[in-house]
């Protein structure tokens, strides 16, 4: 079978701002803020459509999760948007305090420009800490969605999920993985290819990576499942840990710091109950550059190849000393 | 007591006079000191000095319905001051919504009075705060959510001098000055006692003139001593009938007001009476002595020795 490719689709953060219409038109308690950058958010196409329910506040990032919170008191849904980085770090004590202590803010945090294939701008606009911010708040749910498909769907679900979400959308357009019409659930990871060799978790824009790696590997006899763990928090462990007793070995891919995100959720449920060899796919402990979207995945191993390669270290890591793989 | 002669809490301006808004403050200065003795930690100084603001509002200004926490067409209070706590505390024995004789577990195991405002204790807290600086922006939420309600209900938060040093404050400020036909039901009470955490206001980071930052950010602007009862009722009818911009009550008040020892000393801000010192703090209050006169005179740090 030869390496599959895919269908380019719209970029994620388009599914938001589709997904946020939608919601508009269906419940009058949703409304939304942006702090500035609307256009890229793509909040300002809801803003368009429901100028009363909506507010471009400014460049005030602290204020407008403190808003939010302020509006979810009186029954409102807030969907809060700005690029990831800019929401996660400079609102994070407001997230902190207001939304998950607070505990009753029913407020949903979303992020655009996540990971480094924001390209050009440079690392000052790239959320590259975004999903490990999210995972620090007690009660959040914390979601990557792989492509438009899964994009709208989620941030649907985030309306009807009680509680606060976070939800990291993307710049560029990417490949379409899903069909329209495909269902999805907070903490339930879907399964797009099954082996038994190892196993390979991935969400964002690493899932279509992750799908072309199992079919380089599998041109090698190296079966390989592939799961996309939209939801890193709460984790689906059951999934994971299945995955992992099955293949006896796995790969976290990530367009995130391997750092805090999934890699790092994976890494404590696998050591908690089922300890096999584990590989991470992300970006290492620095920070990228100003290139095109593809040269900067290239540069910092964001690719298939570099997924494929973590693959076959962490299956040769299988049975030696110290670790187990497959076993009960 | 007072919870007798409660005034129909959903009408506003209760039927509560000057000399009976006194009293209660007199009470609840003496539950702030309680409460911290036993609590043995705790924040006197910003306590005392907003209780006579806090009285008049509560007891007076605001609408809302001890047997009823959730009632959506309540006036909102968000104590951005957080640390001062255990002022609100005794406001809520007050109205009825706590049992006065639970004030004494403050910040014990399993108290639902914490250290700091914590909503997942106390529901009828609106807000959780002790990160200086939030208090405004979520107001202007509940201003908003309020308006799209169409409810009358209003908006109250108490933010202190010293948190103004924090930039959300002005994000808020900014905003909120801007929008001000749209948040005409929010009303900022600054409760100005000169001194932060660490020594005087003016000695960290000089904040005056307030009133001409806030004016020049479309805010209208009162100015009043925080421990005259009538003038703060005053200034609470009078935010309330002001439309098209959301207004900021400065009120000039004394750290530790109504306790001699306290007032005016920045080692109060954090620092619970011992034993002695609450016992003569009570004697002090039940005689409603106090020494520093109107609020805030010639008060600078150079001054003391």
């Amino acid at each position: 079978m030869p390496v599959r490719t895919f269908e380019t689709g719209p970029a994620t953060r388009d599914a938001y701002g589709d997904a946020l219409c939608e919601l508009g038109a269906e419940n009058p308690r949703v409304v939304a803020l942006d702090a500035d950058l609307s256009k890229s958010t793509k909040s300002g196409v809801f803003g368009k459509k429901f100028p009363d329910r909506y507010w471009n506040i400014g460049i005030q990032e602290m204020n407008m999760v403190g808003m939010a919170c302020g509006l979810a008191n009186t029954g409102r849904i807030p969907f809060i948007s700005s690029f990831a980085v800019f929401l996660m770090a400079k609102g994070f004590d407001q997230l902190r305090m207001n939304v998950a202590y607070a505990c009753e803010n029913n407020v949903k945090v979303v992020g655009s420009h996540g990971g480094i294939s924001i390209g050009e701008d440079g690392p000052s606009q790239m959320g590259i800490e975004d999903v490990a911010l999210g995972c620090l708040l007690p009660g959040f749910t914390v979601c990557v969605p792989a492509d438009a498909v899964a994009a709208k769907a989620l941030t649907k679900a985030a309306a009807d999920h009680p509680g606060p979400v976070y939800l990291r959308m993307g710049r560029p357009k990417v490949p379409l993985v899903y069909r329209q019409g495909e269902r999805f659930a907070f903490g339930k990871a879907k399964s797009h290819a099954t082996g038994g060799d190892v196993a390979i978790l991935a969400n964002g824009l690493m899932l279509a990576e992750a799908i072309r790696a199992s079919d380089l590997l599998r041109d090698e006899g190296i079966e390989a499942t592939v799961l996309d763990v939209h939801t890193v928090k709460p984790l689906d462990e059951e999934a994971v840990l299945a995955a992992a007793r099955e293949c006896g070995a796995v790969v976290t891919a990530e367009e995130h710091l391997v750092h805090g995100g999934l890699g790092t959720a994976v890494a404590h449920c696998l050591a908690l109950h089922h300890p096999v060899p584990l590989e991470f796919v992300g970006v290492a402990d620095t920070y990228a550059e100003s290139a095109t979207p593809e040269q900067l995945l290239e540069k910092y191993g964001l690719t298939a190849r570099a997924i494929a390669d973590a693959a076959r270290r962490a299956a040769a890591r299988k049975g030696r000393s110290g670790s187990r793989g497959g076993g009960h | 007591m007072a919870a007798e002669k409660r005034p129909d809490p959903a009408v506003r301006g209760g039927d509560r006079s000057v000399a009976d808004l006194e009293g209660i403050a007199r009470r609840l200065r003496a539950d702030i000191i309680t409460m911290l003795e036993a609590a043995g930690s705790g924040h006197p100084g910003g306590s005392l000095s907003a209780i006579d603001v806090l009285t008049a509002l509560w007891f007076r200004e605001m609408r809302h319905r001890p047997e009823e926490p959730g009632w959506p067409d309540r006036d909102r209070f968000v104590l951005s001051k957080g640390h001062a706590v255990p002022a609100l505390y005794a406001v809520y024995a007050e109205a009825g919504y706590l049992r006065r004789d639970e004030l004494p577990t403050l910040r014990r195991l399993g108290s639902r009075l914490q250290g700091h405002p914590d909503r997942r204790f106390l529901p009828c807290l609106e807000g959780n705060t002790g990160s200086l600086g939030q208090g405004i922006s979520i107001g202007i939420g509940m201003a908003l959510g309020l308006r799209m309600d169409r409810s009358g209900a209003r908006v109250y938060v108490m933010i202190g001098d010293g948190e103004t040093d924090e930039g959300q404050v002005w994000e808020a400020a900014l905003w909120a000055g801007a929008h001000g036909p749209k948040v005409d039901n929010l009303c900022v009470l600054t409760d100005v006692n000169r001194i932060q955490n660490d020594t005087f206001c003016d000695d960290e980071l000089p904040l005056e003139p307030l009133g001409e930052k806030w004016r020049g950010m479309g805010w209208n602007v009162l100015d009043v001593d925080g421990h005259d009862m009538g003038a703060v009722v005053g200034a609470l009818e009078a935010a309330r009938a002001c439309t098209g911009r959301p207004t900021q009550i400065l009120c000039r008040t004394v750290k530790g007001k109504g306790v001699s020892f306290m007032e005016n000393q920045p080692g109060f801000h954090g620092v619970a009476p011992t034993k002695e010192q609450a016992a003569k703090a009570l004697v002090e209050i039940a005689a409603g002595l106090g020494g520093s006169g109107p609020a805030g005179a010639g008060l600078r740090a150079g001054g003391r020795s």
